[in-house]
């Protein structure tokens, strides 16, 4: 009896969690030239228009740069500190966790504002390059996180194994700890692009007047109100940024059972 | 230079490019907007460097700025209040569930991979005038005109929910999750009914999990710019808002910096009584 009405309960806050994205998909192929309801049949009509938008279409060329250039340095970065803190006795390690996670715990309103104002004293403005610099170090955290936790599950003895056979520790990284790493690596740069893609906060306080990545160009659109276009947009993203993870979350899988044999 | 030497400083050079980011792009930035918020705004040029207590005064005096904090720090904890109740029998139902527990942790998880933006103002769609509850009411015959529904204190707080219900849900799964079942089945062998036995053994045995998420929903709820935005009406500004006006707006970067300055404060203070008792160990386990 409990059971039953815990599973209701678990349905309902599901319901809650996906009936509006499910609104959004099912708007965006909306006939209706408001694209409101009541839905008069379906088209693909606002995909077309999305796909016309040079704004839109400009939007995410930038949010898809700025993204995987994020991804880069910060999965670099997160990766060889991830290396460094689950290798290595150090000492004040848990001082330098902190810190490497610090990102995370200052609300992102004031890690946007800090940024901008310490480095427009040092008289870099509103750039791609300050843009770039508020996104590595937002996500840096996460990729270290992602990357600590499956590092931690990498043996040393295949390593100590290379080495006692004459590798050097250049070759052995290359040869034997990367490979078994790229799982790791592949998780923290899809989870840094998937974090900057989708970034707001601090990129409205960053971004130079005349660069707009996805989540600003929707909202300087939805100050006027709802287009169908922007449900178009909103399906596109939702099958970008489920679609990625789902499909990396299927490599890292591939590449993990393969190094496994 | 012998092998010891060597083996003890290659962690340093493996960390010196992370903690060299950190130091300028968050440490650094942080105290210099701690000695900004101290100089003076100019009208014409560059602020006035100084020792000025003006911005500190109005952030901490201004009844303006003081009823925004209070009411960001109402809304939030009302956020997550409702995350709490509604998250954590989802997050027992799916670790105590003898299906696929991975598969409807992921499923719940999905939600947060999807942009923030268009999960906020998906509830435009559903809310909105011509929105999917307006349109079914009237078909239903239940209204003949349209009602507002969004726009108010309500509708934001819908929105944080919307927004942050994933985190607490996997932080208390993964304490739930960590718990052995059989304390449960001893509590019942015990006599207990299946209520006490909850109560009194699992519970308290998740509450690290509820506290991380709590922190976590109160923490990104107080610090939040967009919602209110998007969903919330004139009157709804929450404070994030309040520092963009400062600094975006009207440029007045040493009063912007005092009032961030504020929100950390206030929120640090959060974080430091929930490291004091139950440390970041925790934190860390729900977000990786």
């Amino acid at each position: 009896m409990g059971w039953r009405l815990i599973r209701i309960y678990t349905i309902l806050v599901y319901l809650f969690m996906f009936l509006p994205i499910a609104v959004v998909v099912l708007l965006s192929f909306n006939a209706n030239q408001f694209g409101s309801f009541p839905m008069t049949g379906l088209s693909t009509r606002w995909f077309e228009a999305l796909w016309n938008n040079d704004a839109i279409m400009r939007a995410f060329r930038t949010s898809i740069v700025l993204g995987l250039m994020t991804a880069v340095i910060s999965t670099v970065l997160g990766v060889l500190a991830s290396l460094a803190l689950v290798r290595y006795k150090i000492p004040g390690r848990n001082l330098i966790t902190t810190l490497l996670i610090a990102p995370i715990l200052v609300p992102e309103v004031v890690l946007a504002v800090a940024l901008l104002l310490f480095l427009n004293f040092l008289n870099f403005g509103k750039s791609f390059t300050l843009l770039l610099a508020g996104h590595v170090i937002f996500t840096l955290p996460f990729v270290i996180l992602v990357v600590q936790a499956r590092l931690v599950s990498i043996k040393r003895d295949v390593e100590e194994a290379a080495m006692s056979l004459g590798a050097s520790p250049m070759q052995t990284f290359f040869a034997i700890t990367l490979p078994l790493l790229m799982p790791a690596v592949a998780a923290g740069g899809l989870f840094a692009f998937t974090i900057s893609f989708d970034d707001i906060t601090g990129t409205l306080f960053w971004k130079p007047g005349g660069i707009e990545t996805v989540p600003t160009q929707i909202f300087s659109m939805l100050r006027n109100s709802i287009s169908p276009e922007i449900n178009a947009l909103g399906t596109v993203m939702i099958v970008l940024t489920v679609g990625l993870p789902l499909i990396g979350a299927a490599i890292a899988r591939t590449l993990a059972t393969r190094s496994g044999q | 230079m012998s092998i010891e030497q060597r083996e003890a400083r290659q962690p340093w050079i493996l960390l010196t490019p992370a903690l060299t980011a950190v130091t300028l792009l968050l440490i650094v930035p942080l105290i210099f907007i701690v000695v900004y918020s101290f100089w003076l705004k100019s009208a014409v040029g560059a602020d006035t460097p100084g020792f000025y207590l003006d911005n500190w005064q109005e952030a901490l005096t201004d009844p303006f700025y003081r009823d925004i904090l209070l009411n960001t720090l109402k809304i939030s904890a009302i956020t997550t209040l409702a995350c709490a109740l509604l998250g954590y029998p989802a997050a027992y139902f799916i670790a105590r569930s003898k299906g696929n527990k991975m598969v409807l942790l992921v499923l719940l998880m999905l939600p947060f991979w999807i942009s923030y933006i268009i999960r906020t103002m998906s509830w435009i769609n559903i809310l909105g005038v011509s929105g999917a509850l307006n349109a079914a009411l009237i078909w239903a015959g239940i209204i003949n005109e349209p009602i507002q529904m969004l726009y108010n204190e309500t509708t934001v707080i819908l929105g944080l929910v919307h927004f942050l219900l994933p985190f607490m849900v996997l932080n208390i799964f993964v304490s739930l999750d960590g718990i052995d079942t059989n304390l449960e089945d001893a509590a019942s062998s015990l006599g207990a009914t299946r209520w006490q036995g909850f109560l009194q053994v699992t519970l308290p045995l998740s509450l690290p999990g509820l506290a991380a998420g709590g922190l976590l929903c109160f923490v990104l709820s107080a610090g939040t710019y967009i919602t209110p935005v998007i969903l919330g009406g004139p009157r709804d500004a929450m404070f994030a808002n309040l520092v963009y006006e400062a600094i975006i707006r009207q440029l007045d970067w040493p009063l912007g910096s005092a009032l961030s300055l504020l929100l950390l404060m206030v929120l640090g203070v959060l974080v430091l009584i929930y490291n004091r008792y139950l440390g970041m160990a925790q934190l860390a386990k729900g977000l990786g």
